[in-house]
């Protein structure tokens, strides 16, 4: 017996994984959960049928998410995380001793509770005594906060269904006045490389160009995700990703990483040359 | 034969059962169930234009129905808790105009309030009929017409005694009601009828603790947009009658300019909008009411905006509100209301029903999520942050008494001449002038120009208002009647 999940990537492009068994499935108010048990990729998470994250390839992701803000703010103390029920983003926040406190916005209380069951891996440090976990919808709950956070990390689903709102004007710009004078923000910036997804990506990028005086672009290798090949957003006030990076601050903390190096960060905002024409397009 | 009842759906039945036929076409339309025209199937769908059909004898025929469409006529006016209700597919303008035409001839007068639509004006040019304006009380924080005061159509009746009907909007645009139920007295006191221009209330038939309908108020005849609050297709629409309206009467009326090669795309959508409002129409306006109160909160804790609702209710001008209409008052952000519209469009991606002067209109339905309300409200908040001014140089909308110097249809057919904007100052007009939406005339042919309207057109051009009616398409000029004296 073979028993395949497969994703469409798009309308014409499959991505089929083996499965051994499946460890969940269940529905939400916002949407359908599945978690699956893979003999190539271990656990993975899907929503309406869509990859969210492997316990093989999650930490690229969440390094990346992470650790490139971090490495370039120099004193967090305030965060906040839009999405991530999964708890990756959490996990490597979690990593750092000045962050006083870590605000999670998570529209499915059922995501958070299914991945502390069957994802430990990435759901491990949802317990943090410094974070503050709140089920509501990230757009509202943005909408009244000013001035209060020094990094925000946007850790959506993609720009149809419930995580829409996180790719629009509005939500980038309250983004904006949620952070301190120094703030940055990282959102997921899908693909630039199906063109469905590329618009997508373009859109975004449009919007947040438009709501920040910084605005660049970052790139991962995701094997499971659409093409592979992910971009991050990083908007800031007023640092900058590559200038104000300081290697030796970070490398001093001794943290460990599987995919996260300075220098890969400085690599990393080197793009290739059709998304830089992407991007450059709508600045 | 099968009872019938509401659940069921006549013409979309039939539809399905004529689809089972597979009938050999040799009649209209030319397309042929699409054959003829790929790109329009490749547009629209199989489906869409394979029901896109002819009357026929299975299918009854609007003009003078005897079958199917007569059971659904029946099952609306079951619905709507009228006499009689006509499926109408030229939109709520020919409802309106339908309205009009049957109680009302050459000379006759019409009571009703100046912020009509513009369909009752366009009514009077064909029939001839005259308006007597009742003042709608205006607001002045807001700068919106309101509804009619009791006493002030009781005053129209009685120095016209000879006027054949009372026109009320229920509600306006903006969701204010007049108190309709004594209107309704007073007028069939006075051997007057009551006419109902429901365009924004189909919703008050099926809603829980909703103003009262035109039907349940006793009124003689609404007009009742299917296609807004309802769900059914744009055009499609519903005209209403109470026991004293003589069915074959208005029937004639609206033959006289209806189509007669309705479309079944129309009228099935009416058929399957009225089951699904008659069966589940009070949860999903509950769900509308609440999401709308939700919104308002929200919009009102951004800070100078001001989204009204039951606050207004004053026992008369404002009789009553609905609930479910989210008009959000925009002068306190320093923003006319026009400019928040274009800048949720073009900046936010978000499409709201219209803006005036001082307010902007989202309409809320059976269709919405929260998750588009909270797009709404945090877009509304950043046009805030990022846009706010002082109020200084905002023009409120007022109310301006229209001087009737000629009726309606002598304006728009008398001897004109076409003059730049600024010189027909006093003369009268012949053509209408409106922004639109919401189309409500801010001249209607007949009327004197004064200079108070003439500034209230260009700042509203200048604000970037959509204005429309006049026969130069830019408003450089107007129409008006040709110098009765010399």
């Amino acid at each position: 017996m073979e028993f395949w999940f497969s994703e469409s990537q798009t309308p014409h492009v499959k991505l089929s994984i083996r499965v051994d068994r499946q460890l969940y499935s269940g529905k939400s108010e916002f949407q359908r959960i599945d978690v699956f048990e893979s003999p190539e990729f271990g656990r993975f998470l899907t929503l309406d049928g869509y990859m969210m994250l492997t316990e093989k390839d999650e930490f690229i992701y969440h390094e990346m998410i992470v650790h490139v803000p971090m490495a370039v703010h120099p004193r967090v103390r305030d965060v906040l995380v839009i999405g991530a029920g999964d708890g990756g983003a959490i996990r490597e926040l979690a990593r750092y001793p000045e962050i006083e406190h870590m605000d999670m916005v998570e529209i499915d209380p059922l995501v958070v509770e299914v991945c502390k069951k069957y994802l430990p891996q990435t759901a491990c440090r949802l317990d943090d005594p410094r974070l503050t976990i709140h089920y509501e919808d990230g757009l509202k709950f943005i909408r009244t906060c000013e001035n209060q956070y020094d990094l925000i990390l946007v850790d959506s689903t993609d720009p149809f269904g419930p995580g829409e709102g996180l790719f629009t004007r509005e939500f980038y710009g309250s983004c904006f006045k949620a952070l301190r004078e120094d703030g940055i923000m990282v959102n997921q910036h899908e693909s630039p490389f199906y063109s469905e997804d590329a618009a997508a990506c373009q859109r975004a990028h449009k919007r947040i160009v438009e709501s920040f005086p910084i605005s660049r672009v970052y790139q991962a290798h995701i094997p499971t995700y659409p093409s592979g090949h992910w971009l991050f957003g990083f908007a800031s006030k007023k640092y900058h990703p590559l200038k104000d990076l300081n290697e030796t601050r970070w490398n001093l903390r001794g943290l460990s990483c599987r995919y996260y190096t300075t220098t890969l960060h400085k690599g990393a905002f080197y793009l290739p040359a059709y998304v830089e024409e992407l991007l450059s397009d709508v600045e | 034969m099968k009872p019938l009842t509401q659940d069921r759906a006549p013409i979309y039945e039939a539809l399905e059962h004529v689809k089972r036929m597979r009938l050999v076409p040799f009649d209209v339309p030319g397309h042929k169930r699409g054959r003829g025209n790929p790109e329009l199937v490749e547009l629209l769908g199989e489906k869409c234009v394979g029901m896109d059909v002819n009357s026929m004898k299975p299918l009854d025929n609007l003009c003078h129905p005897v079958s199917v469409i007569r059971d659904a006529e029946v099952l609306a006016a079951q619905a709507f808790g009228a006499a009689h209700a006509f499926l109408m597919v030229g939109g709520t303008t020919s409802a309106v105009q339908s309205m009009i035409l049957a109680v009302a001839k050459r000379g006759d007068k019409i009571i009703l309030p100046r912020n009509v639509h513009r369909s009752v004006m366009g009514a009077m040019v064909l029939c001839g009929a005259v308006p007597v304006y009742v003042n709608p009380e205006c607001d002045d924080r807001l700068g919106i017409s309101l509804g009619m005061r009791v006493d002030a159509v009781e005053k129209a009746i009685r120095e016209n005694p000879d006027a054949k009907a009372v026109l009320v909007n229920n509600p306006t645009y903006y969701g204010i009601c007049s108190d309709l139920r004594s209107i309704v007295r007073l007028a069939h006191q006075h051997g007057m009828l009551c006419l109902a221009d429901e365009a924004h209330g189909t919703h008050f038939y099926f809603g829980e603790n909703m103003p009262v309908s035109a039907m349940a108020a006793g009124a003689d005849m609404a007009a009742v947009s299917m296609h807004k609050s309802g769900g059914s297709l744009t055009q499609s629409s519903l005209l209403l009658a109470g026991p004293a309206m003589q069915e074959g009467h208005v029937r004639q009326i609206i033959n006289l300019t209806q189509t007669t090669s309705a479309s079944y795309l129309l009228l099935s959508s009416l058929d399957i909008s009225r089951r699904n409002l008659a069966l589940r129409g009070r949860e999903a306006f509950g769900r509308v009411v609440k999401l709308a109160r939700y919104a308002r909160d929200e919009i009102n804790a951004i800070g100078d905006y001001y989204a009204y609702g039951k606050e207004l209710v004053n026992g008369d001008s404002v009789f009553d509100f609905d609930e479910t209409k989210l008009s959000v008052n925009t002068l306190d952000v320093g923003l006319a209301g026009i400019e928040v519209y274009d800048l949720l469009r073009d900046e936010y991606d978000i499409q709201i029903e219209f803006g005036d002067l001082g307010n902007i209109l989202a309409y809320l339905s059976i269709g919405d999520r929260e998750r588009e309300v909270e797009r709404l409200v945090s877009s509304l908040a950043e046009i805030r942050r990022r846009f706010h001014r002082s109020k200084a140089g905002l023009m409120k909308q007022e109310y301006i008494d229209p001087v009737v110097a000629v009726s309606p249809q002598d304006a728009f057919y008398a001897d004109k001449e076409s003059l730049p904007l600024r010189q027909t100052n006093g003369r009268i007009c012949s053509e209408f002038v409106m922004c639109y939406p919401p189309g409500i005339p801010i001249l209607a042919p007949g009327e004197r120009i004064t200079p108070q309207i003439l500034d209230y057109i260009e700042y509203a051009m200048a604000k970037g208002c959509s204005m429309t009616g006049p026969e130069a398409a830019d408003i450089s000029r107007l129409n008006v009647l040709k110098e009765e004296s010399n």
